[in-house]
């Protein structure tokens, strides 16, 4: 789910369960949860896997 | 019986007079401890007094949700039998403390500041209370906090805000707020409190006290009301390092502790943070930080600069574990009886039921990454030492504040410094480090690998960073 189709549906319950007030949090939640998502630590598959640090390896 | 020792002495009190100076040295849990095994002084005497600033100061301060006046008084009485017969139980014997409430005591009510747990009554101690208990410490009270430790000024409480003692216009901090106010208020020598993001250190530090985060999973959390199970950690707020160590131990499960030894100076090794850490501070906490760093060189400490390449995402992830751990353990509260939380803390707990798992995820891998960069920081180091809050403490009904030419918002700018060592869950401790040219206290935090060598050399520094 992309963040804007997950900030519409989250704005469309709070809406829907009467908390309007919410939708200024959605909105801030929305960005941190880009930045957490563009994060350098996120897998992606297509591609090398990162390297395991040395206090990692079992 | 002296009277030199224990609240209410003749010394200048903080916030009385209109003077802004809050009191250091003297008064210290330690020295009470070290009176009532002499016998110089009586848990009775010294309970008293507590109850007396509690009964003239608090209806302004509003420290308190529960004070056990009876109960304190017979405990009182009870310590000073036992150490006339020879039955000393060691350092916290008759020494009155108070815990933050949501930290269950026995037959008492642990509301958390809120309305959602009105009619609760703890049919058993916390563990730490528990270990309170069998040192023979004496519990005045407990403590009001922001409503379930979800903030950092204490307004959100079913019991109304907590005024800062220096001055009743600002917030003391949060969320263990009524703790700190408590003890600079002379209500009582130590306070237990709770640490999810910082609520131990903030409020400490805009008080101008000690607080310690212990490493996580080293004080049991057990009879603790949750707010994030993986970030929870409890500690104490107090007056001196001596204080936080004896008080750590005691909670650890230590019965007899070793006093604190101070490292040398000399050769101490310490990191400092800048970047990230540094970008968004009050003038005047920085120019005090620096101060405070300059009389540590020309002490002989070695001082560098360190950095964690992720530092600034340290609010992301900090929000995306803390929050969905939150939700978790509020999901049947907020269903049966969501009008009984205070709006904000409900819209900020509802809020936190939309997060998914996947984010929680990279936001757990985001962890691991945080914790590696501090332990390699901390490698060949002493410590890390870095502000504890970026801002003195805020104006109470403030959203926002000034820092700069920036108007920050208050929440995330009073958790900015403390959460980022939550999420590692390595030990930190808050000590004064000077005043504002209004008199508001600031705070320098110490980060460490292990909390009694972080304690050790916290003992070293104390004074530098705010000398007498």
């Amino acid at each position: 789910m992309t963040i804007a189709e997950w900030l519409d549906n989250a704005v469309k319950d709070a809406e829907r369960r009467d908390l309007p007030a919410l939708r200024p949090l959605l909105e801030g939640l929305a960005k941190s949860t880009m930045a957490l998502r563009a994060a350098d630590w996120n897998l992606d598959l297509s591609g090398e896997l990162p390297e395991t640090p040395p206090e990692h390896v079992r | 019986m002296s009277a030199e020792l224990g609240p209410g002495s003749p010394k200048p009190r903080s916030g009385e007079g209109g003077a802004l100076t809050p009191r250091r040295g003297g008064d210290t849990l330690t020295e009470l401890s070290r009176a009532l095994q002499a016998r110089s002084i009586t848990s009775e005497f010294v309970t008293e007094r507590c109850l007396e600033h509690i009964a003239r100061r608090d209806p302004s301060i509003n420290a308190f949700i529960t004070v056990l006046d009876e109960e304190a008084r017979a405990q009182a009485r009870a310590a000073d039998r036992e150490i006339a017969a020879g039955r000393y139980r060691g350092p916290l014997h008759g020494v009155p403390i108070s815990l933050k409430d949501l930290i269950d005591l026995r037959g008492t009510p642990t509301s958390a500041a809120s309305r959602v747990r009105r009619g609760h009554v703890a049919a058993h101690d916390a563990v730490v209370s528990a270990r309170l208990r069998a040192a023979g410490a004496v519990f005045v009270g407990k403590t009001n906090l922001h409503e379930f430790a979800l903030g950092t000024t204490n307004e959100d409480s079913a019991y109304g805000p907590v005024h800062h003692p220096l001055d009743p216009t600002r917030s003391p901090g949060g969320s263990s707020g009524g703790s700190a106010a408590a003890i600079l208020a002379d209500m009582c020598y130590a306070s237990i409190g709770s640490d999810t993001g910082g609520s131990i250190r903030i409020p400490a530090a805009a008080c101008g006290l000690v607080g310690l985060k212990p490493a996580v999973g080293e004080i049991p959390i057990d009879g603790v009301v949750p707010l994030s199970r993986t970030l929870d950690h409890v500690g104490p707020l107090c007056r001196s390092v001596e204080d936080a160590a004896l008080l750590h131990q005691m909670l650890a499960g230590v019965s007899n502790p070793a006093p604190i030894t101070a490292r040398a100076l000399k050769g101490l090794r310490l990191g400092i943070p800048r970047a990230y850490f540094f970008a968004v501070l009050d003038p005047e906490i920085a120019a005090r930080f620096e101060e405070a760093c300059d009389r540590l060189t020309t002490a002989g400490a070695s001082l560098d600069e360190v950095a964690f390449p992720h530092a600034a995402d340290a609010p992301t992830i900090y929000l995306h574990v803390a929050l969905p751990e939150a939700a978790a353990c509020h999901a049947k509260t907020l269903e049966r009886q969501p009008e009984e939380y205070t709006p904000n803390v409900r819209l900020r707990l509802e809020m936190a039921r939309y997060i998914l798992s996947e984010d929680y995820v990279r936001a757990l891998r985001g962890r691991d990454v945080l914790i590696r960069e501090v332990n390699a920081a901390l490698r060949g180091r002493d410590g890390l030492l870095l502000p504890t809050v970026p801002v003195p403490a805020v104006k109470l009904g403030a959203t926002t504040v000034s820092v700069g030419t920036a108007e920050e918002p208050v929440r995330a700018i009073t958790l900015r410094l403390t959460q980022p060592f939550n999420i590692t869950g390595h030990p930190a401790i808050t000590m004064p480090c000077g005043r504002t040219h209004e008199g508001l206290p600031a705070g320098a935090q110490l980060v460490g690998t292990e909390t009694l060598a972080l304690l050790s050399v916290a003992c070293a520094i104390e004074k530098v960073l705010e000398p007498s």
